[in-house]
């Protein structure tokens, strides 16, 4: 499974990647802003899953989430952001992610949220 | 609405912080050691800063607020503190020098923020925190809304959440200044 992992912190990329290592084998991408997700995307095929923050430099995540979406309606997203207002939330569901992770989250959390998108995603 | 009772050493005024404002920090905190860093927090008696001091230690992150009641929170750690509860919070060894403990420092203080403008139910954005690091440094702030200062201890070190929220007279202030 090929996982791309968007946010400016390598701190975060980094517990992400350890608690996700669970999934099984996971081949990581890590971007530091929406811009250099972008230019990832371009170079390589695709992703099975894609988590996304809202706050970053150059390129936030919403504005990346719609750009995906234009051409990709199929790769699993979740937002994973300490942006929690239900208006927030309701902004980015409708911009094409498939589940929302608020921060901070647990492991488990987390690992469950990303469960739950896989399974709808390839039940879809 | 409840104030909070709280130190005041820089006016002459004993102005109050409204509870309301304050709590949702307080619980922000506790929620991202105990979820992230699994670290127990003790949270120690509030302070207010009615004039620009140095930070309360030396390695900062700030985050803006783009919201009339709070502009912004700083998250300031002791020197000895960053590596240890950075290593906690990755879950691997953190280098005590820049940037991985910068970078640390810095999500720690968005979740914190973040956390306090969920809590509060705040419909304002918050900026990407900048990290500062240096001793006695006075961080420029809003002068007409003081900093709330929230003291907090680790088993690991000290560090401090320093808000600038609006205060409300306290109702015995209101009744001194009406004599």
């Amino acid at each position: 499974m090929k996982i791309l992992l968007v946010d400016d912190s390598k701190t975060m990329r980094n517990i992400q990647r350890k608690v996700l290592e669970s999934l099984g084998q996971v081949e990581f991408s890590e971007a530091g802003d929406g811009l250099e997700a972008l230019a990832l995307l371009t170079d390589t095929a695709s992703f099975d899953l894609m988590l996304i923050d809202w706050n970053m430099p150059n390129m936030d995540g919403i504005t990346l989430v719609r750009k995906i979406r234009e051409t990709d309606k199929r790769t699993p997203m979740i937002m994973v952001t300490t942006e929690a207002e239900k208006q927030r939330i309701i902004d980015a569901i409708k911009s094409g992610v498939n589940n929302y992770v608020i921060k901070p989250f647990t492991p488990e959390s987390l690992q469950e949220k990303v469960h739950q998108t896989l399974a709808k995603a390839r039940a879809a | 609405m409840q104030a909070l009772d709280v130190e005041c050493s820089q006016t002459r005024q004993q102005p109050a912080v409204e509870v309301m404002l304050i709590i949702p920090f307080i619980n922000s905190v506790r929620t991202v050691f105990n979820a992230m860093v699994e670290l127990y927090t003790s949270i120690n008696r509030l302070q207010l800063k009615s004039e620009s001091t140095p930070a309360a230690y030396e390695i900062s992150s700030i985050v803006g607020f783009n919201w009339d009641v709070i502009r912004n929170v700083i998250s300031s750690f002791e020197l000895r503190a960053p590596p240890k509860l950075s290593s906690a919070f990755a879950d691997r060894d953190i280098d005590s020098s820049p940037p991985d403990c910068v970078d640390a420092v810095g999500e720690l203080a968005n979740m914190i923020a973040g956390g306090a403008k969920k809590n509060l139910g705040a419909a304002a954005s918050i900026t990407v925190p900048s990290v500062v690091i240096g001793k006695g440094r006075h961080i420029a702030r809003h002068n007409e809304l003081p900093g709330s200062v929230i003291p907090c201890h680790t088993p690991v070190g000290n560090f401090a959440v320093e808000a600038n929220i609006k205060t409300i007279v306290s109702p015995q202030q209101r009744v001194e200044d009406y004599r």
